[in-house]
């Protein structure tokens, strides 16, 4: 992964306002914020550490270990829930053997619940790398992610 | 090039596209559309009409709101009328071209209806529908219609023409315009809008600000994204407008960084403005300046509450301030800010295009004009939809809507989002508007409307909603962080069967607390889904607590899983499918459930065949035998 931070802080006037933007676009970069480009934003937009800690962590959007190349984003909507969500969550924990929130060790998926994501026509659905799946069932599930989990329980 | 020019060549272009001499494809491409498999389409219809030496004009369109029918394609031949495909597959695409286009056939199974004022014989006019006859289309007048990222075409549909009116007319003038119109924010609680942009443009203080809120995080709601994705120059030039007659130079948009679609088209339809000097300095040649800039939002559902959202845009953690002052007064940097809502800048914008009666000879007295919803749970046709304030949830749901699909019937709708409640079958004649909502317990909120039949249970709902409310909680303030817990905890309680007779009076008056306590919007309004539901659904509630039952078979600790001696003919699809082998039985013999091992994974209620449907759930708690 190339570190572009100090680039990617040149696009930015070093103003308060400019965090959050600096974040998102650092984590898209990266992938994910880690400690040591916190302190490099700190420093940058003359804002202690603590503050850039404080707001990275108070919004859901920020990651701080890296994603799994293929990412699966539940939504947990209302329509997703009352079209069975729990049900698909726990199908693809069970598929490739992580628990939502983490990342699998081999860096293959990473799994985590997101609010709505507005394609409640589709319901119940989850995103893979941005691609949305939508209508799912256990069973379609079960076929998109089968032999994904290494350790098979069966 | 001076407007007229512009609007001259917009026109030609859209009469040469609609009324030309090539076929016309268009694909309804919103995010909707794309997750049921629409630029697949697209790309099939691109290269099928290479292939098949078509000549025709290919656009993408937004959302027309029949989400139950995506992927939707419009065709039209030279000289007749649009005609709308719903559910069309790749697969469908040359069947559909060779048919349409060449030989000048319908595919009829897939018709939906025809757009234009000519007929073809035996297709309806699309708005003439059942699921489009009792909608009025205002602010979704253009969405699925136009191509949002072409602003020739929002010109040729009046676009910007509100801007130039508003221009040669004072700013008091176009406050009292808005005044006239009876708007009233659509973001939930239904402010008049006029007042806010009054009191915000006799505020002292320079410079003002103007905030677009489009951080849409209501579970079930996506009014504001197709808005954004199918009509987004509304949105500017609705923006524009407020800007003038607040007296404001800079406006922001805070949008969810969820809608990616939605943001892509707003910065493209942004510099297009500008290209055309519907942004920028001196505006349409007159004094006015004005820009407009983008702000992500990073996934916070308090950043909707408009002092969270003022703290978040100017980096800072989300978390609300009390009011007053209000953020007409002292908002963002502690200047004098307006935020309104999407859709309430969007219909600014048609308002000043169409004239105030356009707008406000529909809805009931108090609540002027029409609302855009957006329809989903369990109905058959989910969709984004806009009627007349003061229609009732009955023509929403059942002639709009066509009603639960499946066997079980209609229980209940939640309004509101997390901030709403739960509307029963009792209820249906309900008008929906402000007033007539807040006194049924709920809000109209932003517009999500989540059906739920028979099979949904209200306390698994109430629980859903009060969880994501106390995750969202911003932890500033004691009632909305601890009570928001605290009710969530007896939930749990209730929903695993270890629910207590006193719970639902503690439930209430927690509830009532953390109404009252709470600092902003979120807390306020966080007890709603479980207060609603313990009004219109009391029996659920005991049946979980005293009888152990969730008739609704949701909750897992209050059902479980039997398999019928008679219907089971001994498959073993159940018994190889079962994770914990607590099925037994010999091959074509009915099975039993060992039920002191059923984890009730539900595999053998999914596994075991239609034509058999020997696996049932039982409501109760299981008996070990």
């Amino acid at each position: 992964m190339k570190d572009n931070i100090d680039e990617i802080l040149q696009e930015f006037q070093p103003k308060e306002e400019e965090l959050i933007p600096v974040l998102q676009k650092v984590q898209v970069s990266q992938g994910f914020i880690s400690l040591p480009a916190m302190s490099r934003i700190a420093a940058y937009l003359n804002i202690p550490e603590s503050k850039v800690f404080s707001v990275a962590t108070f919004y859901e959007q920020f990651r701080f270990v890296p994603k799994g190349k293929k990412h699966i984003m539940l939504c947990r909507g209302t329509a997703c829930h009352v079209k069975n969500a729990p049900r698909i969550l726990e199908e693809i924990e069970k598929q490739i053997g992580i628990k939502s929130g983490e990342t699998g060790e081999d860096g293959e998926f990473s799994l985590e619940e997101v609010a709505c994501i507005g394609a409640c026509s589709l319901a119940p659905c989850i995103v893979v790398n941005d691609e949305v799946k939508g209508n799912l069932t256990p069973q379609t599930v079960r076929r998109m992610f089968r032999n994904s989990n290494i350790k098979d329980d069966k | 090039m001076s407007t007229d020019q512009i609007y001259l060549r917009a026109a030609d272009s859209w009469r040469e596209l609609f009324s030309g001499s090539k076929p016309l494809i268009m694909v309804g491409a919103a995010t909707c559309g794309r997750s049921a498999g629409a630029l697949n389409v697209m790309k099939a219809v691109r290269e099928e009409t290479g292939m098949r030496n078509i000549d025709c004009n290919i656009r993408e369109v937004g959302c027309i709101g029949l989400c139950y029918a995506e992927p939707v394609v419009y065709i039209s031949n030279p000289g007749e009328p649009l005609v709308l495909y719903g559910k069309v597959s790749t697969g469908m695409v040359p069947e559909l071209l060779s048919r349409h286009i060449e030989n000048k056939q319908l595919l009829k199974e897939s018709v939906l209806g025809s757009i234009g004022e000519k007929r073809l014989d035996g297709v309806p006019d699309l708005f003439d529908t059942p699921v489009l006859k009792p909608q009025v289309r205002k602010v979704l007048n253009n969405c699925g219609i136009i191509d949002p990222e072409d602003i020739d075409h929002y010109l040729a549909n009046k676009g910007y023409s509100g801007l130039i009116k508003a221009l040669g007319i004072p700013p008091e003038d176009v406050i009292e315009e808005i005044r006239e119109s009876g708007l009233r924010g659509r973001g939930g609680a239904g402010f008049p809008t006029w007042k806010k942009w009054q009191y915000c443009r006799e505020a002292e203080g320079e410079p003002k600000y103007l905030v677009c809120n489009a951080d849409e995080g209501d579970p079930g709601a996506f009014m504001n994204r197709s808005l954004l994705e199918g009509d987004p120059h509304a949105m500017i030039e609705g923006l524009v407008i407020a800007g003038y007659a607040i007296g404001a130079g800079q406006a922001y948009i805070y949008c969810r960084a969820e809608y990616p679609l939605a943001i892509e088209r707003i910065n493209k339809a942004i510099s297009q403005a500008r290209d055309y000097n519907f942004l920028g300095s001196r505006i349409c040649n007159t004094d006015f300046d004005f820009d407009i800039r983008v702000k992500e939002g990073a996934g916070a559902f308090v950043c909707g509450e408009e002092t969270a959202l003022i703290a978040s845009i100017e980096g800072k953690r989300g978390m609300p301030r009390p009011r007053p002052p209000y953020p007409a007064l002292s908002g963002l940097w502690g200047r004098p800010t307006v935020i309104n809502n999407v859709e309430t800048i969007c219909l600014v914008a048609k308002i000043m295009q169409n004239g105030v009666s356009w707008f406000n000879r529909y809805g009931t007295e108090k609540s002027r004009g029409t609302k855009s919803f957006s329809l989903v749970g369990n109905i058959k046709n989910t969709g984004l939809i806009e009627v007349p304030l003061g229609t009732t949830l009955r023509e929403i749901i059942f002639d709009i809507g066509g009603g639960t699909p499946g066997t079980d019937s209609f229980k209940a709708v939640q309004t509101g989002g997390p901030s709403g409640g739960c509307v029963p079958a009792g209820m249906l004649d309900l008008g929906v508007d402000y007033e007539s909502l807040t006194q049924a317990g709920t809000i109209m909120g932003s517009g999500g409307l989540v059906v739920m039949d028979q099979g949904s249970c209200m306390v698994d709902v109430a629980r859903y909603f009060l969880d994501f409310a106390q995750k969202e909680s911003c932890g500033k303030c004691i009632p909305c962080r601890l009570g928001t817990k605290q009710m969530l905890a007896i939930l749990d309680d209730i929903v695993h069967g270890k629910g207590t007779p006193g719970d639902i009076d503690l439930l209430e008056k927690t509830g009532e607390a953390v109404k009252k306590g709470s600092l902003c919007g979120l807390g306020q309004t966080a007890p709603n889904p479980v207060l609603t539901t313990i009004r219109y659904f009391r029996d659920e509630y005991e049946s979980h607590i005293i009888d152990h039952e969730c008739k609704a078979k949701v909750c897992r600790a209050l059902y479980y899983y039997k398999i019928i001696q008679e219907k089971c003919v001994g498959c073993q699809s159940c018994y190889h499918g079962c994770p914990v082998e607590s099925i037994t039985g010999e091959p074509r013999k009915p099975h039993a459930i060992i039920q002191e091992y059923c984890l009730k994974c539900g595999i053998c209620f999914e596994r075991c065949p239609q034509r058999f449907s020997a696996v049932d759930r039982i409501p109760g708690k299981s008996v070990i035998l």
